[in-house]
């Protein structure tokens, strides 16, 4: 389980990002994480996985204060992250990427098997290079695979995996994320928007403004949430909004 | 041939103890071992050092070996080889190159290579080279490559140097005739206080010739590497060169394409990108486990393969 404590993040310039966010991330469980654009999420994320370093507060896995680790030390002990926006390569192929995720090296079936999670065909794509030839969609799902191929993942963090992705495959990270959640002695964190990946969240954190607005179980949590989603998007309030 | 013969050849030309088919090797400036084909006559030149690689149109999926190597301090070796292929032929040439010297003395070795591709011909260049051993002498490679590519001829350049040679001037020239196309993939890697100077001229006379040009560089501590081409389109002719290099360190590159349209139809295109490795680069390779040195090394393998 990660547990983070009071956790604050103050930019350079002043800015507070993150303010007394205290959380647990529990095993075996779906937590996604929702919000207004610029609430902190991304940040939270980074902070969880290294990325950024918090001005305030602890973070704890399965009870190890790991507040110091750096992105490396996090990334072997089972911190994983999938990026919102996939980094590209000049050089490195998609099995290279996959490979240096997994440890080793891969037999044909294990890559076809990570593609064919995000919907690709590994004929096609095990050796494409991770360049700029690769579209939105396409980046974004090899992203995705190499967090999937990570072993030993005690937790893995996907950022707004749904974005740049088609229907088709959307449908099939839902399942994806619906069979990571099931496994024992993992914990599963999704920064989303999308409806469908909050419907099989197991809990559902809201983060707004730096602050946890609201946190707990998805049936709790999720109809306040969508009645305050259509509130929101009352024709009434659009209206008084444009003038 | 002697020891570090062996073990260069094994760097620069996947020996195994052996080559199938044709090869000369050079070792010091003699002949180390040579043999033709049937369809491949190797002879020495009357006219200066070196060799006149004949390759018949019948020679379609052999290869030939031509490596010349450099194994101590105070040798310069300059050598002349010319390679004429003949129509329709398919083959690929091996020519690398390794200098090792493990005194103060310099350790040189300067090929001109010159091929001249019949129409039709189709050649897979490949040509690495190394600089090896413990001296204090400089080891140097001066590779000049010089093509004529009549019709339809098809010559892919892979051109490699990955560190130990402490000064290299490269320098490559073509001409090329209607519908023959060149690719030239270069890789060069140097090190510690090393320079690399590559030059690229290409002159595209034949209708609906084409030229890819692919240069791919790390400079890394202090060393420093020029980079210039000029693609010259005559022609209605495509052109495309790319130069990227990644500094690492104190290294610095100094890049110049140039391109020259000489007719409306001529289609030329550059890009080039000189800069450090990307922050998110090392990050995201550190996401999977990696150290920095690690992210960083497997990120200049990947752009160098």
């Amino acid at each position: 389980m990660l547990t983070l404590e009071g956790i604050g993040w103050q930019l350079d310039e002043g800015e507070e990002i993150l303010r007394d966010v205290s959380l647990e991330i529990p095993d075996g469980k779906m937590t996604v994480v929702t919000g207004p654009n610029g609430g902190g999420k991304t940040s939270l994320a980074k902070i969880i996985a290294g990325l950024a370093v918090p001005t305030r507060g602890k973070l704890y896995l399965d009870g190890e204060d790991i507040t110091e680790w750096d992105i490396t030390e996090r990334a072997r002990h089972g911190i994983s992250y999938a990026f919102q926006q996939p980094v590209r390569f000049k050089g490195l192929s998609v099995r290279d990427l996959l490979e240096i995720s997994a440890e080793q090296k891969l037999t044909r079936g294990q890559v076809c098997e990570y593609l064919g999670e995000v919907g690709l065909c590994a004929e096609e794509y095990v050796d494409r290079v991770v360049d700029a030839s690769l579209s939105g969609g396409e980046g974004k799902r090899i992203e995705i695979a190499t967090v999937l191929a990570r072993k030993n993942a005690r937790i893995r963090v996907f950022d707004e995996p749904e974005a740049g992705i088609d229907l088709w495959s959307f449908s099939n990270l839902v399942q994806v994320f619906q069979r990571l959640k099931q496994r024992s002695g993992e914990a599963l964190l999704v920064i989303s928007h999308q409806e469908r990946i909050l419907e099989i969240a197991d809990r559902i954190v809201v983060i707004a403004d730096g602050k946890v607005r609201t946190a707990g179980e998805r049936e709790a949590i999720l109809p306040g949430l969508l009645a305050g989603e259509k509130a929101d998007r009352c024709p009434q309030r659009e209206r008084s909004c444009s003038e | 041939m002697n020891k570090v013969t062996e073990a260069l050849l094994k760097k620069v030309s996947d020996w195994k103890g052996d080559f199938k088919g044709a090869y000369n090797i050079r070792e010091n400036g003699q002949c180390a071992g040579r043999r033709s084909s049937e369809n491949i006559r190797i002879e020495n030149k009357t006219d200066g050092p070196g060799l006149v690689i004949h390759i018949s149109s019948a020679a379609q999926g052999e290869t030939v070996y031509i490596p010349a190597c450099v194994t101590r301090g105070n040798v310069s070796d300059l050598v002349y080889n010319d390679f004429y292929v003949g129509e329709g032929a398919d083959v690929t040439i091996v020519a690398g190159c390794g200098v090792h010297t493990d005194n103060e003395g310099e350790a040189e070795h300067d090929g001109i290579h010159r091929f001249f591709l019949e129409k039709g011909a189709h050649v897979l260049y490949r040509e690495k080279h190394v600089g090896t051993g413990s001296g204090t002498g400089l080891k140097k490679i001066n590779p000049v490559t010089d093509m004529e590519l009549k019709e339809n001829a098809v010559m892919e350049m892979d051109t490699i140097q990955l560190g130990g040679v402490d000064d290299t001037k490269r320098v490559t020239k073509a001409v090329l005739g209607e519908g023959a196309r060149l690719v030239i993939h270069e890789r060069i890697l140097t090190d510690g206080e090393e320079r690399a100077n590559t030059d690229f001229e290409v002159s595209m006379d034949g209708e609906d010739s084409a030229v890819d040009l692919i240069s791919r560089s790390v400079a890394k501590d202090n060393s420093y590497q020029e980079y210039h081409s000029r693609i010259k389109g005559n022609c209605r002719c495509t052109g495309h060169s790319e130069c990227d290099a990644i500094l690492i360190g104190n290294g610095k590159v100094n890049a110049a394409p140039e391109l020259f349209a000489g007719d409306l139809d001529a289609s030329l295109i550059h890009e080039a990108a000189i800069g450090k490795i990307a922050g998110e680069q090392i990050i995201k390779l550190r996401t999977l486990g990696l150290t920095e040195q690690e992210a960083e090394q497997k990120i200049v393998e990947g752009f160098l393969k």
